[in-house]
Parts: structure tokens; sequence; C-alpha cells
């Protein structure tokens, strides 16, 4: 049926480990994109209040974007020495 | 608006073209089997790919029509990036590895991987078919936009210039070609937004913003008494308080033979009269802007603040300063929005365009776009489906999973994702500031605010605008040539191949695909010309709707519920998709676009995803339960042959 990878992949070990790891994460960020839709959904006006001399909504915004990337390198800290421990 | 064209703008287009033309010519050698067509050999690096991650997903949608809706609705535009980015994640946490994984050449390979289904090769073929089509609808609608400022032609020769340049990267070499577009295209769309909002910053903010040169236009303000005699000279009143006009807030006047149309604002001595600009259908179709042609000029670009303040003291500039400082200062004055309404004059139909003076902290907040203050229930719904669709869309997009098979291993499928998280995160943040310059650099233009990110470029000069419009028009076409391999593959691999079982040699394969690619860019340039005038950031979020409700469901069910069957696989692709692209159709947007109020369509709410991804879940869980015993032969037969 012509399916599977273009190239050939090894053995991966870590594979299990990844994915546990990166369904804990999904649930974290998910949990904190949902109140954030939550808040602007029922309370829009909490997002006008002042915090840090800018609106809450752009504290929001700035942490929602800055967050993602900061678990996505936690997830790829932990990804590889998870590759390199059980794959060795 | 009416622009005039730099001989540095076309030639900057003109080199644009020939370096990718150039590069796909010279990639095409390299390119003669399904591998290398299809998936670029899966030899890319992973930071390679990464960067063409953000090439390929910021699209015309994120450029345009992100920072145009930032410019005219402030932070609402700006939740379109957050939803946007918010969505990487699920690409990254549950998506990227199994896709590499399990996928050969296509989206439905991965979702195929265990079952060799028929119905899971028609139906996710036809959804990865639709899902494309949806998205290159924005993308060529963006090419048209472009094409006006930048070469002086009409929309759909923008559509089909970008029709055709693709369909050649594409059918030259395939994967390998659109990649390096993407590669080049993502790279200098973010160094050279960096530069934008560098100057943006460096220029500060301001009560009388300068326009390349050119002075901003004074609106004027006129005084009247009750009884609408104005308080200067040369004024009659055409159209009253009792008038069409008059019952939504106008009044028409004449002033040596020139209409113009005010904003009604009551006070003590009567009436505030407010310039307005205003936009006339006439019977025959043709429109006039402020009462003459377009080429007249006399329909300005708008945007700009009415009182700024800077620590609490009213200043008149700000000179240069820092992001922080430039958002605390927008925060702390006062913007002057624009609302439109609608009026009719006899046979005629006017749009009318007045300014409304917002705080900056209310711009800064959703709210504006959005109804979400004192919202029904209708409206809340709407903008919770909106955020739900774009925060799964992006794990379900055909032509982003697709990239996933071009690198040689997970680890690079997960690390290049990280690539694209970083560089797509970065030119989010920098939408904040390109649409807020907008807004308040007096350059937007209130038919169309899909230019608003060129324009607010041009503002600082030709130079910059030649650059960005060039670099705009590669955008376009980075984008469409991966969503066009993406569609191409769904034709060739899934449903010539795979699905209708027609024996093709590597070769065979190959000219199917540049044969496919064709068609799809036929279909894509005819859609991108009745499409015109629409928000193209607008149009991508139904493409994320779609895309969410027909394909992730599938996708995760797949990866984490062990008795997902195929029937289950096919039957929420089917569900998802009918209920996604029906409830669209059938949309108020939808409405007016089949030239009926919003009003009289017979569903209240544009976004379809919190309704079709939960049907999309349980359609394939209730099928699946229902076909058990077909998992079950599957692994019997699985066993026997191992």
């Amino acid at each position: 049926m012509g399916h599977g990878p273009a190239v050939k992949l090894g053995k991966d070990d870590a594979s299990a480990y990844k994915t546990k790891l990166g369904v804990k994460m999904f649930i974290a960020y998910t949990l904190v994109y949902v109140v954030f839709v939550a808040i602007n959904a029922t309370s829009p006006k909490t997002m006008q209040s002042i915090v840090l001399g800018q609106t809450a909504a752009v504290i929001w915004g700035f942490g929602l974007i800055g967050l993602a990337l900061v678990m996505a390198i936690i997830y790829n800290h932990f990804c590889t020495r998870a590759e390199a421990r059980m794959n060795s | 608006m009416v622009y005039t064209q730099s001989p540095l703008a076309i030639g900057l287009f003109i080199f644009f073209v020939s370096f990718v033309l150039g590069l796909s010519f010279y990639l095409a050698r390299r390119t003669s089997s399904a591998d290398s067509y299809y998936a670029a050999g899966g030899n890319i690096h992973w930071f390679t790919n990464g960067v063409a991650f953000a090439g390929d997903y910021l699209s015309a949608a994120s450029f345009l029509g992100i920072c145009g809706m930032i410019a005219t609705a402030g932070y609402d535009g700006w939740m379109y990036s957050i939803g946007y980015l918010a969505g990487w994640i699920v690409a990254l946490f549950l998506v990227a590895e199994p896709m590499k994984r399990l996928g050969k050449y296509t989206f439905t390979d991965a979702l195929d991987s265990k079952f060799n289904s028929k119905a899971i090769q028609l139906t996710a073929a036809i959804s990865t078919l639709l899902v494309s089509v949806f998205y290159l609808i924005p993308q060529m609608v963006g090419a048209g936009v472009l094409v006006q400022p930048l070469l002086g032609l009409p929309h759909w020769v923008g559509v089909c210039i970008v029709g055709v340049v693709v369909t050649i990267i594409v059918a030259t070499a395939g994967m390998a070609s659109t990649t390096y577009v993407q590669f080049f295209k993502g790279a200098l769309l973010l160094i050279m937004s960096t530069v934008v909002v560098i100057y943006v910053l460096t220029q500060g903010l301001s009560t009388s913003p300068v326009n390349n040169g050119q002075a901003y236009h004074d609106f004027k303000t006129l005084q009247a008494d009750a009884a609408l005699n104005v308080n200067e000279a040369g004024y009659n009143v055409v159209a009253g308080l009792d008038s069409e006009f008059g019952k939504a807030g106008f009044v028409k006047l004449v002033k040596d033979g020139v209409e113009s149309i005010w904003h009604l604002n009551q006070n003590d001595q009567g009436f505030r009269l407010e310039e307005t600009l205003f936009m006339t259908k006439l019977p025959d179709g043709t429109k006039t802007f402020n009462g003459a042609a377009k080429e007249e000029g006399k329909f300005f670009p708008v945007g700009h603040i009415k009182e700024l303040r800077v620590n609490g003291q009213e200043v008149a500039t700000t000179g240069a300063v820092g992001p922080l400082a430039y958002l605390s200062a927008l925060k702390d004055s006062t913007i002057v929005l624009w609302g439109k309404k609608y009026i009719h004059d006899g046979a005629n139909t006017v749009t009318v365009y007045y300014q409304k003076p917002t705080p900056g902290d209310r711009v800064l907040r959703p709210g504006l776009k959005f109804k979400v203050d004192n919202a029904t229930g209708t409206q809340t719904f709407n903008f919770v489906s909106l955020m739900l669709a774009l925060f799964c869309g992006t794990a379900a997009l055909p032509h982003i999973l697709i990239r996933y098979y071009t690198v040689p291993s997970q680890a690079a499928a997960r690390k290049s994702t990280i690539v694209a998280i970083a560089a797509i995160g970065f030119f989010y943040i920098l939408t904040l500031f390109l649409g807020m310059g907008a807004m308040t650099n007096g350059v937007i233009n209130l038919t169309d605010n899909n230019m608003s990110a060129p324009l607010l470029a041009l503002s600082f000069g030709v130079v910059l605008f030649s650059i960005i419009s060039s670099l705009a028009f590669a955008t376009v076409l980075g984008t469409v040539s991966g969503l066009i391999v993406a569609a191409s593959g769904a034709v060739a691999h899934d449903l010539m191949d795979n699905f209708l079982g027609m024996r093709m040699t590597d070769a065979g394969k190959v000219r199917a695909g540049k044969i496919s690619a064709v068609v799809v860019g036929c279909i894509a340039i005819y859609l991108g010309i009745i499409f015109e005038g629409m928000n193209v950031s607008f149009l991508v979020g139904w493409a994320f709707a779609v895309a969410a409700s027909a394909n992730l469901p599938a996708i995760l069910m797949l990866l984490f519920w062990k008795r997902t069957t195929a029937k289950g696989i096919a039957a929420s692709i089917t569900v998802g998709l009918i209920s996604s692209l029906g409830r669209i159709l059938i949309s108020p947007d939808m409405w007016v676009r089949y030239g009926y109020l919003p009003t009289e369509a017979p569903i209240s709410f544009n976004s379809p995803a919190l309704i079709s991804i939960p049907l999309s879940f349980l359609a394939l869980v209730m099928v699946s339960m229902m076909t058990q015993k077909d998992l079950i032969i599957n692994d019997a037969t699985e066993t026997a042959g191992a």
C-alpha cells in the first residue's frame, strides 16, 4: 500500500516515554490556554486591567507565546536525554 | 487609495520570481523519484525544515490579514496570532514524532498506516483537498491584493501570476524546491518584519503622523444648531435628520457642488459634525470614493492618535521608544478607530466610515471585533469556537504535516517543530507592533485592510515598501507551493495510486503529481479571483475549522485510543467535513456573499468548530465501537502474517 516512512528509521526505545511526557505537557499548556479563552469570553474587562505597566491582555499574549517556547525547549531537553539513555 | 508603482518594487519582484524559478529548475534535475518529489528525499536538516515550517505557515493570512485586523480592531486581531501559535503545541507534544514514524508522503499515509483501508484513503484524500483549497483561497486573494500597489495590475492578474509561478515551482521539483523557497521566504520575512518594527519604534508615536513625506489629512469638524444650520458659510444640507442618513446618525452636506457626509454628535449648541469617508456603489456596480473616482485620491488613508499621553502628560510626540514603552503609551492614549455603516440612498448603497475615538487600554484588550462584552450565548459560542479552531487546526493542516516527512528522523521532526515555534512566535510578537504601527501612522486603506503592513512600510519610504511588498508576494508563493504539494499528493498518491490502485512506475507517480499540481493550480486561480475583497485571515480561520474538525480527531484517536477502527476514522473525517463545511456554507458571513442580509442566515454563528469537532470525535467512537470485530480480524491477519 506504499505506506511507512520515506527514509529508514532506527528503533526508538524512548518513544513511550516521549509520548507520556508530551501528553502531560500538552495538558498543562492547554489548561493555561483554556483559562485565557475563558477570561476573554466571560470577563473581558479583566483583560483591560493594568499589570506590569501593560494591559493584562498584552501580558497574557506575550506569556502564552513565551510559555510555548519555554515548554518546547524543556520537552526537547528531556526527550533528547531519554533518547541518549534508552537508545544507546 | 491610489498607488504609485516604483521601479524598485517591480525590479525586486522580478528578482524574487526569477530566483525561485531558477532554484526550482536547478533542483528539478535532482528530482526524479517519488521520494524526492513528495518528501525531498527525507534528508532536509531539522533547522532548515524548522525555518521552512515558518515559511510554510506564515502565510498571507499572518502577514497581511492579521496585521490588517490588528490595525482596524486592535487586540482582537492579535488573538489570531496567539491562537495560531498555541496550535503548534499540539503539533509538537502530540503529533510531530508519530507523524514522522507513520507516514510516507501524505497525511493519509499516517492515518492509514495500520489499516490499508479504502475508506480512509478516500475520505482523508478528500479532506486534504478541501482543506488545502480553503487555505489556498486567502493566499490567492492576498496575491491579488498585493499586485495592485506593486505592479499596478488588477487583482485577477496578481492571482494568475502567483498561480502560474507556484505551479511551475511545484511541477518542476516538488517538495525539494518548495522547501527551499519556504526556507528563504521564512528567513527573509522574519528579518524584514523586524526591520519595519525597528522603524516603528524609532519613529515613536505622534498625533500628526507623516506618511512617506505627506502630511496626514486634516479631518474637519463643524458646528451646527439644532435645525442643522452650519456655522461655516457655503454648506447646505442635502439629506438631513429625516433622511436615511439622519436616521443612521449622519447628514449629507454640499459645498461648491461637492457632496460630503458628516457624523452627527449631539452637544449643547446642537450638533458637532465630524468629517467621514464614504464609498458609494451605484446601481451599475461602479464605485465612487468620497464622491469622486478612485484615481482622484480623495479617499484618504487613515489611522491616528487623538490624545497621546506619556507618564500622565499629554504630548505631541514620543520620539524613539522601546517596545514596552510603545505599548504603554498606546494604552494611556486615545486612538481614533473607524466605524462602518451601510445606508441606502435611493438606488445607491453608501458605506460610511466614521471616527470612533477609543481609549488605548480598550484597544489593547479583546472586544472590538469579537462580541465578548455583554455577549449573548451565541456570540460567546462564536468566540470560543474560533479560538478552539485556531488551537486545534495547526496540527491538522495537511500541508504542514507533510513537512515532517522531509527530515531524516523523529528527533529531527521534534527539533524542527521547536525551531518553527521560536520563529513563528517571534513573528507573531512582531505582528502586534506592525498592526498598532499601521493603526496610528495614517496608512490604513479602509476599503481593504489587508494592505496595512506593506503600507506601513511605505510610510517609511519606497525602498522599504518595495522590499516588503516583494517579500509579501514571496510569502504567498511559499505557502501556496506547500498547499499544492499537499493537494497534488492527495490526488496522485492517495487517490490514483492507493485508492484506485493504478499501477504506476516511480516516474509515473512523479508525472501524476505534476499533472495534479497543474490542475490544483488552475482551481486556485479561479477561487482567488471570485473571493476578491474578503479579509484573508478571516478565511484562514475557516480552513482551520475544517481541518480541526475533519482531521485532528482522527489523528489523535489513532495515536491514543487502541480501539480505533478504519471505519471509525473514515466516519470521523466524513462527519467533521460535512458538519464544519455545512455550517460554514449557511453562516451569516456566507449569506452576505450570496447577496442576502446576514440576519437572514439559518444559523447565527460563523465558526463551526465547537460543534463539528465534538461531533467528529463522537462519530469515531461510536463507529469504532460498532466495528470492533474488524479490529480483531485485522490483528489476526497481522499475527498470521508475522
